[in-house]
Parts: structure tokens; sequence; C-alpha cells
């Protein structure tokens, strides 16, 4: 399943208004997931994991380039991410919900750091990439 | 049964207390209704929904958001009986309206994401995580009636 053409349209535009600061917005979504939803910390016990965290810094830069990748390979998400996939699903066995509740911190960071472009709109357009990228990252058919 | 920490009933209280109900309410309702348009069956007799535009300006949308958030109010007032606070609607969206719970745990992060928007920098984590709780805590009650 593809995104559609407006969709893609609005999720490239923010990309590009984001610029170098992905990194920082996916590091908040990340302390913001482990605050809101402990349970999202099992996977991280090999981490520091208090505020201000390099490691979670780390991780988050590592979630900020597989974002951009996928904004880049909007016409093939499943392929683009397939390293990605095999290794959450298969290696880390990560519960798929737990990329909803990431992709909803994020939108909830987006939110606090650019209230004026967050428009019903791209909140739409953003929450249907997000659920793209979780479907390819996470199937629901093994 | 949910339980809230002092210091989690100070901060949503705290919050609570600059939220404009009216405002938020439409937009959180509005914004369920742009965002995932199935939820949009549940209100066929609010007339022109064909646009966000549409959604956000309607004001049988607002006026329901209002009524939707005004009972938010009353969760923040009773964070220590939500399932009895709620009792009553949980009849209604369960036994009357049919609505799936999977909706009301939208509505609460719609809500979550909509005073982030409006508080920025004031609503950290911390803030949040006390937030999330309340909806999850709000939305498990009113799919009490399923149970």
């Amino acid at each position: 399943m593809v995104l559609a053409a407006a969709d893609r349209a609005a999720v490239r535009a923010l990309w590009k208004k984001l610029d170098g600061n992905v990194g920082v917005y996916t590091t908040e979504a990340l302390e913001r997931t482990f605050a809101a939803f402990p349970s999202t910390k099992i996977y991280f016990l090999h981490l520091d994991l208090n505020p201000g965290s390099a490691q979670v810094k780390a991780h988050g830069r590592k979630v900020a380039d597989a974002l951009t990748l996928a904004v880049d390979r909007l016409d093939d998400l499943p392929s683009a991410l397939s390293a990605l996939r095999e290794l959450h699903t298969q290696r880390l066995r990560v519960d798929p919900v737990n990329f909803k509740l990431l992709g909803h911190c994020l939108l909830v960071t987006l939110a606090r750091h650019y209230p004026g472009d967050f428009s019903p709109g791209l909140q739409a357009s953003l929450d249907k990439f997000l659920s793209h990228v979780t479907s390819a990252l996470a199937p629901q058919c093994r | 049964m949910v339980h809230f920490t002092a210091e989690e009933k100070a901060v949503i209280t705290g919050l609570w207390g600059k939220v404009n109900v009216e405002e938020t309410g439409g937009e959180a309702v509005g914004r369920l209704l742009v965002v995932y348009p199935w939820t949009q069956r549940f209100f066929d007799s609010f007339g022109n929904m064909s646009s966000p535009s549409a959604i956000m300006g309607n004001p049988k949308v607002k006026a329901h958001g209002k009524k939707v958030l005004t009972s938010f109010g009353d969760a923040v007032k009773n964070m220590d009986n939500l399932k009895g606070t709620f009792a009553k609607l949980s009849e209604l969206h369960c036994d009357k309206l049919h609505v799936d719970p999977e909706n009301f745990r939208l509505l609460g992060n719609m809500i979550v994401i909509i005073l982030a928007s409006h508080f920025g920098r004031e609503f950290t984590p911390e803030v949040q995580a006390a937030w999330q709780k309340l909806v999850a805590g709000v939305a498990t009650a009113l799919a009490h009636k399923y149970h």
C-alpha cells in the first residue's frame, strides 16, 4: 500500500522544514515514550535511560535516519526498510504495538515544537506515513 | 483500577486550570474526524464534513467537542473514581451507540497532542505521562460496559 500524493507532499515538505533537526525530535519522542509508556523500556535495559542520556540521543539519531530514509523512499517502504524489519522482528522481537506508541510520541513532539504548522491535514498525513512505516517494520502477515 | 500519585494529580489539575475547554474540545473532536475518518459514521447528523476545514469549522462538531471536554473535566475532579464517574456515559457509548473502545483511546491521544501544541515547553514528558494515564483511565472507564 502506497501513501497518496498529497500526503507524500505534506510529509516531504515538513521534513525539509525539520532539516537537520530530525534527531532532536526523535530523541525527545523516545524520552516521551519511556516516560509515558514505561513498558517500552524493556527493550532498552542495556542503555542509560535517564533524561539527557547520550545513548538515548544516539538511538534517536538512528530512528531519525530510518525515518528520513523512509521519507526518501515513500514509493517502496517495505524494500527500503527490509533490513530494519528483520532486525526488529527476528532479532529484537519487538511487539508491534510499541511502534504505534513511539509514533504517537513523535506526533506529540512535533505538535509541541511546530504548533503553527501542525494542522489537522498535516497530522492526518503524518499519521498515515507513520502507520505505513510501522506496517513495513512490523508486518501483520508473517 | 488506575491510581494517581499526588504529583500526577497536581500536574493534571495544574494544566487543566489553563485549558480552554470549548476550544480544545472542538479541536479534539474535529481532528479525530479528520485524522480517523471512520469516526464520522457516529456523527452523520452533523452536516458538512466534506473537508478538514469544513469539519473544523462545523458548529455541531465544536458543540460536541465542548460537551466531550467538559466531561473530561469531571474526570480531572474524580481521578480516584473514573469508573463511577463515567458509568452512565459508558452505558450510552457502549450499549446505545456501539462505539468501538479503540476510538476512546484515539480521542484520548488526540487530546494529548492538542495539549502539547497549546502548552509547548510546559508539556514535558512527565506532564505528558500523567495525562496519558488519565486519558487511558477514561478510555477504560468508558469501555467498562463492554466487559
